[in-house]
């Protein structure tokens, strides 16, 4: 591998002058036809062999390389006339503006010229770049002048008929300023003045913005294409160069052969229009150039601009090799910080190992296993720089024997590996990953659950990419910077991002309920799954028959010495916490790692989510304690959950009659309510809420009502569920759910609502023709009665679909709006970084913060935004010295 | 066991502060601590170690790319959050913009945000005072001739201007018939007589279309209050009255001797960098995003968004995040083509001939070089001499 031992300093932009166009030329473009009869390039044409070659084989005529060597190399058009530059059109009329008409100075006194170029020199001096602020002040102020300082002339108002038509609007009536007359005009500015208007004489001239050369660019940047039948297909740009040809060849003969001053001023005017459709095609004020099959032409800036364009969709974003993309799976059964490979991908992927006189044998069996089997090669790079494909060798114990130190073996990925995996939208630096590999049968990649949320991945048909480090460097910082386990904690807000979810919670929530009796058989199957490998604690119960509370199951697999208390997510927040003795179990107590109280659920070791268990395992004994803890905490619950059983069906939701009859006749009563508050509203008797009018008061008024009811139909659906019900574990445990869910599925759907209102569109007064014009009752403005066990009434369910619409739209403008938001905010903030001064700075040394956050405290290091967690301290160090 | 008292406990404090390895709140937040419990010196000893270390290993290192982090840090939870407009603060009574929406206007550096709010606090002698908070609340409050009358309309049978008040909305808002009449003399464009609650205009000119433009000035005649303030509701907060307003002018409303102006704020951070400078607005852009992400129930460090306000302060100007703010001023030229206006920034560039120093993460992706943050800003150089020994 070729080492890069040099770097860019800088870039230095300028301006291309007519002559170093003219210089830069290999030749002059002549002729506007492509190729001849025989298909070959003519010469003086725009496929000019000289100007580089794109056919492979053929050696350039200019350099002589051939197609991936030679860089390609500019031709160049003489223009019969001047034209304007596009880009540069507002520019020129500034200047027109500030300058005078006859001698060209820009219309400002000596004394003024002088101050601004002292100042000007100044900041070129310090910032080694003109200051726009100082000539947009130049500007302001000379355009005021009407008559000129310098030689008394009166100036002028210039006009720019956009895109690029220049007017003097006398008196007698307007007249065209040609480009022609532009540039006599600009030529006579002088150089000191040059830069008080924007413009580095170093680089550029004033009369340089008006085309007298048009450069043409080489073959390769406007390759064409062959398409299966045999026929040519020119580039975009080849296209627009032949119109500016053509026309400049009329022109000039026409101009030769003496026509009238109209016909040359309407070819003038054409060529004008080519060649500022060829920089831009999609200038206002003119219609775009078109393809002859009325496709919008692609030019020079349309090739530049956008998110296609070659800045953001090349130049900042690049393409890779030694990738890969597949649909994920699930996995529970691998660690966090593994992935699942695809045999098929494992044999495609490959690392570099260099030979050495160490790993000789082992690599000597993988090139014998060849780019078939799994743990082979696919090449090897000799010490001459020679590349051996694998495929092709018929022989390859012979190429085995002939590896010796300092070959490369291009070898497949396996076990250990070290791979970036990443899932777009790339929102965050969770969403770049580097797992350890883990090769396995089938086709898609695998994942363990738990990194889920970093990912933000499920499995409805996901896709996720995973990328081969190459370098030991790139290696080196991906195993010890980006791994899951370094990235357990969010720098976002300084907790875990990665835990338990979904049905892990439910479980760990079951297994630690005091309910929770286990066999000795039952502990030893949890156990193994877990791969715990010491011994059993004493039975909690030791009679009639040995049996082990989930607690301690749960325990043992907590490191010794580890001191909690928190509360759980059941907790109800009473007026006054009775800690270990609460009544539902809620408070969280371990001491020297036991589990001595308390339920283990979301808020103990759900994923993000701070101040869990889960996040002190992560704080006080490191990642890799406790990504082992969450492998094994995992692997025993999904073998708990086969144990127990942990499903949902309809029969979840059935509740009892009474139950039914009480919803029904509180929904009833609301009803009632609602009908009584339209009468008063409508005998205008209606109390109006301050800064509303009555008809918001009354909408109000209902919504209001319509809530209460849903809220205590749930409650009372609530009630009659049962806490043994899986549902309700779910929402209890906090796995998944919520009390509203809950209600919606077995009582009452409850209100639908269109932006914030009860829905009030459809027909004129009424929402279907269901209902009566007027009618403000709440099943006519979509109020939903029924439950989504029992299911919709088509009414209902027209109403509901119209609120599930408006989220679907909400949801897809919002991701863009996000998107664009996060695009501004990281082009923003990308350059900042802390300085080994503790500063931070931007690139070029803006001092934005004197030390990070004020007290330089890392979020990612931080405890849930705290730099020191002072409690937890103290409670170490008095439980050390042996107090509690 | 001997335990330290209170003093002793200072004392250490006080020695831990001036040694300065630690911010001076956790030095507060810990002395607080100790002093509720029994501690010995060795365990003090122990305890400030614990902590000394426990800090240091919580900062940041060089090089770590902290504005990367804050924006992703704020812009993730983006996708979160509701695009809902408007949300009813409080008790009903105004809307209020937020989530998404209103992040974006803190950002972009909105001159004028939708919905412009202010809390106004008042002095200690007038707070707990009801009825004198209402009277300052309706000197407040914008009063328009419209805002009291029942109608205002021109009478063309003799050619005057009516304006029928209603005495209820009056008090309401604290105009007196005096007070109108007052008004519209001031106008010097006719006679004014106050006839029960009807007011009649007599204009001099006899003109339907002047007479028409005088009504829309009479309707617009500002009674009372402060430019700018919509409505004003009054809300007990504790066990003093405060002012909430729709609208917002916090200049005007300062100058209102019985406010309290250390308190008293507004969600306009425009004006508040107008008024009380760019420190003050670097506040509320912290306080206003801090607001929104809390809101919609994210969790987000702070120190990501301070950040952010930092680098929209920095300069004295509240610049935007975007491209006529922070990312148009970029002195990269590679940096700015390769955000948003790529065309024009290049042509800009050439002519000026501007130098890129390629200092910048972007530049550095473009040309293909190591990026300058993280361990990209770090060379290591190997002793050469060891090879041969």
């Amino acid at each position: 591998m070729s080492q890069v031992d040099k770097m860019i300093g800088g870039l230095k932009i300028g301006f291309l002058s007519p002559e170093s166009i003219r210089k830069l030329s290999v030749t002059r473009i002549i002729t506007a036809d492509t190729y001849d009869e025989d298909g070959l390039p003519i010469d003086s044409g725009l496929m000019d062999s000289r100007l580089g070659t794109i056919e492979p084989g053929q050696k350039c005529k200019t350099c002589g390389n051939r197609v991936g060597e030679c860089p390609g190399h500019f031709g160049h058009i003489e223009l019969a006339r001047p034209v304007i530059h596009v880009g540069y059109a507002n520019i020129i009329r500034d200047i027109l503006r500030s300058t005078c008409k006859s001698c060209s100075r820009i219309l400002l006194p000596d004394e003024d010229i002088d101050y601004y170029t002292e100042r000007m020199s100044e900041s070129i001096k310090s910032g080694n770049e003109i200051d726009q602020v100082l000539v947009d002040e130049v500007y302001k102020k000379a355009q005021k002048n009407r008559v000129c300082p310098h030689c008394g002339e009166k100036q002028i108002k210039i006009k720019l008929e956009k895109p690029t038509s220049f007017y003097e609007v006398r008196e007698e009536g307007t007249v065209r300023l040609t480009p022609t007359d532009i540039r006599d005009w600009f030529e006579k500015i002088p150089n000191e003045d040059c830069l008080l208007l924007g413009i580095n004489p170093e680089v550029a001239r004033p009369e340089w913005l008006i085309l007298t050369v048009l450069p043409v660019p080489p073959v390769c940047v406007r390759p064409s294409i062959t398409l299966e039948s045999g026929v040519r297909s020119e580039d975009d740009l080849t296209h627009k160069l032949v119109d500016i040809i053509r026309i400049n060849q009329r022109l000039r003969e026409n101009i030769d052969a003496g026509a009238p001053q109209l016909i040359v001023e309407d070819l003038w005017e054409l060529l004008q229009y080519h060649i500022t459709t060829y920089f831009d095609n999609d200038v206002s004020g003119i219609p775009p150039a078109r393809h002859r099959s009325g496709r919008v032409l692609r030019t020079l800036s349309q090739r530049l601009k956008g998110k296609e364009g070659r800045f953001r969709s090349n130049l900042s974003g690049k393409r890779v090799d030694f990738s890969a993309r597949t649909v994920i799976s699930p996995d529970p059964n691998i660690s966090i910080n593994e992935v699942g490979v695809p045999e098929e991908i494992a044999k495609t992927l490959t690392v570099p190992e260099r030979v050495t006189e160490w790993n000789i044998e082992e690599l000597k069996k993988l090139v014998l296993n060849g780019p078939e089997h799994v743990e082979g090669a696919n090449y090897i790079i000799r010490s001459d720089g020679r590349r051996i494909d694998l495929r092709f060798v018929k022989d390859r114990s012979t190429l085995a024997e002939a590896l010796e130190p300092g070959f490369i073996v291009e070898r497949h990925i396996r076990n250990g590996d070290i791979v970036l995996f990443n899932r777009q939208p790339s929102l965050h630096r969770m969403s770049i990953m580097a797992h350890e590999v883990r090769i396995m049968p089938y086709r898609t990649f695998r994942l363990n659950l738990c990194v889920c949320p970093p990912y933000n991945a499920d499995f409805d048909g996901d896709e996720m990419n995973l990328h081969v480090p190459q370098s030991e460097e790139a290696r080196a910082e991906a195993r010890i910077l980006m791994r899951v386990q370094e990235q357990i904690l969010s720098p976002r807000y300084g907790g875990p991002i990665i835990g338990g979810i979904q049905d892990f919670i439910s479980l760990s929530y079951l297994l630690t309920n005091k309910n929770t009796l286990l066999t000795r058989e039952n502990v030893c199957q949890l156990l193994m799954a877990a791969g715990y490998t010491g011994d059993l604690p004493e039975p909690a119960i030791s009679k009639p028959e040995e049996l082990w509370t989930g607690k301690q199951v749960f325990s043992l697999l907590l490191p010794k010495g580890l001191n909690i208390s928190l509360k759980a997510k059941v907790c109800r927040k009473c007026d006054k916490c009775l800690k270990e003795q609460c009544p539902y179990d809620a408070y969280v107590l371990i001491r020297d790692g036991q589990l001595l109280t308390g339920v283990i659920d979301k808020k103990a070791f759900g994923a993000q989510q701070a101040d869990t268990v889960f996040h002190r395992l992560v704080k006080d004994y490191g990642t890799q304690t406790a990504r082992i803890f969450l492998d094994s905490i995992t692997k025993l619950l999904i073998h708990f959950s086969s144990a127990i059983g942990f499903t949902l069906g309809i029969d979840e939701l059935i509740i009892e009659k009474e139950a039914v009859l009480r919803i029904k006749e509180i929904l009833e009563k609301a009803n009632n309510r609602v009908k009584e508050l339209i009468e008063i509203y409508k005998a205008g008797e209606l109390e109006r809420l301050p800064g509303r009018t009555l008809e918001e008061t009354l909408e109000m008024r209902i919504k209001q009502e319509l809530a209460d009811a849903r809220d205590k139909a749930g409650e009372i659906a609530g009630d009659y569920l049962g806490l043994d019900k899986h549902t309700v574990i779910m929402t209890k445990a906090g796995a998944r759910g919520n009390p509203l869910n809950l209600a919606q599925m077995t009582a009452v759907v409850g209100q639908q609502a269109v932006r914030g209102e009860r829905i009030q569109r459809g027909y004129k007064g009424r929402t279907l023709p269901h209902y009566k014009e007027g009618d403000l009752g709440p099943e006519a403005r979509g109020f939903v009665t029924s439950c989504y066990r029992d299911g919709l009434s088509p009414t209902e369910f027209f109403f509901h679909a119209m609120g599930g619409r408006e989220g679907l739209v909400d949801t897809a403008v919002r991701t863009s709006k996000s998107g664009y938001m996060q695009r501004r905010l990281i082009n923003a903030l990308q350059d900042i970084r802390v300085e080994y001064d503790n500063t931070v700075r931007t690139a070029v040394g803006e001092l934005i913060q004197l030390k990070y956050g004020d007290d330089g405290v890392d979020p990612a290091k931080s405890d849930h935004g705290k730099a020191v967690n002072l409690d937890i301290i103290i409670e170490k160090v008095l439980s050390e010295s042996g107090r509690e | 066991m001997s335990f330290l008292n209170d003093n002793e406990i200072d004392k250490e404090m006080n020695y831990l502060i001036e040694s300065n390895v630690i911010p001076v709140t956790i030095v507060e937040q810990l002395r607080v601590k100790l002093k509720e419990l029994k501690i010995t010196r060795k365990e003090l000893k122990k305890v400030v170690e614990e902590v000394v270390r426990e800090y240091k290993n919580a900062l940041v290192e060089p090089g770590e790319a902290v504005g990367t982090v804050a924006a992703q840090s704020i812009g993730e939870p983006g996708t979160q959050m509701t695009l809902k407009t408007f949300h009813y603060a409080g008790a009903a009574e105004f809307n209020v913009t937020l989530g998404l929406p209103r992040l974006e206007e803190i950002l972009d550096a909105k001159k004028n945000p939708s919905t412009p709010m202010m809390e106004v606090y008042l002095k200690d002698d007038v707070k707990h005072d009801e009825e004198k908070v209402k009277q300052i609340s309706q000197r407040i409050e914008l009063t328009k001739i419209e805002s009291v009358a029942q109608s205002v309309e021109i009478d063309l049978a003799n050619m005057i201007i009516k304006i029928t008040l209603d005495p209820s909305l009056m008090e309401d808002k604290g105009v007196s018939y005096n007070d109108i009449k007052e008004k519209l003399e001031s106008l010097h464009k006719g006679d004014v007589t106050v006839e029960e609650n009807i007011i009649k205009f007599n204009p001099d000119t006899n003109d339907l279309a002047q007479l028409q433009q005088l009504l829309q000035k009479i309707q617009d005649l500002t009674l009372n209050g402060v430019k700018g303030i919509k409505r004003v509701v009054i809300r007990k907060e504790g066990d003093e009255y405060v002012i909430s307003t729709d609208g917002s002018n916090l200049k005007d409303v300062l100058e209102i001797p019985e406010v309290d102006v250390k308190r008293t704020t507004t969600n306009h951070i425009g004006e508040i960098a107008e008024v009380l400078g760019i420190e003050a607005a670097r506040n509320a852009i912290i306080r206003e995003a801090v607001n929104v992400l809390e809101e919609q129930g994210l969790d987000v460090d702070i120190r990501h968004i301070m950040l952010v306000a930092d680098l929209m302060t920095f300069d004295g100007y509240i610049s935007q995040i975007g491209r006529h703010g922070i990312s148009g001023k970029k002195p990269s030229v590679l940096a700015r083509a390769a955000f948003e206006k790529t065309v024009q920034n290049l042509f800009e560039a050439s002519v000026r001939g501007d130098f890129d120093e390629l200092k910048g993460i972007a530049e550095n992706v473009i040309i293909g070089q190591t990026i300058p943050v993280g361990t990209g800003l770090i060379g290591l150089l190997m002793e050469h001499s060891r090879k041969e020994e």
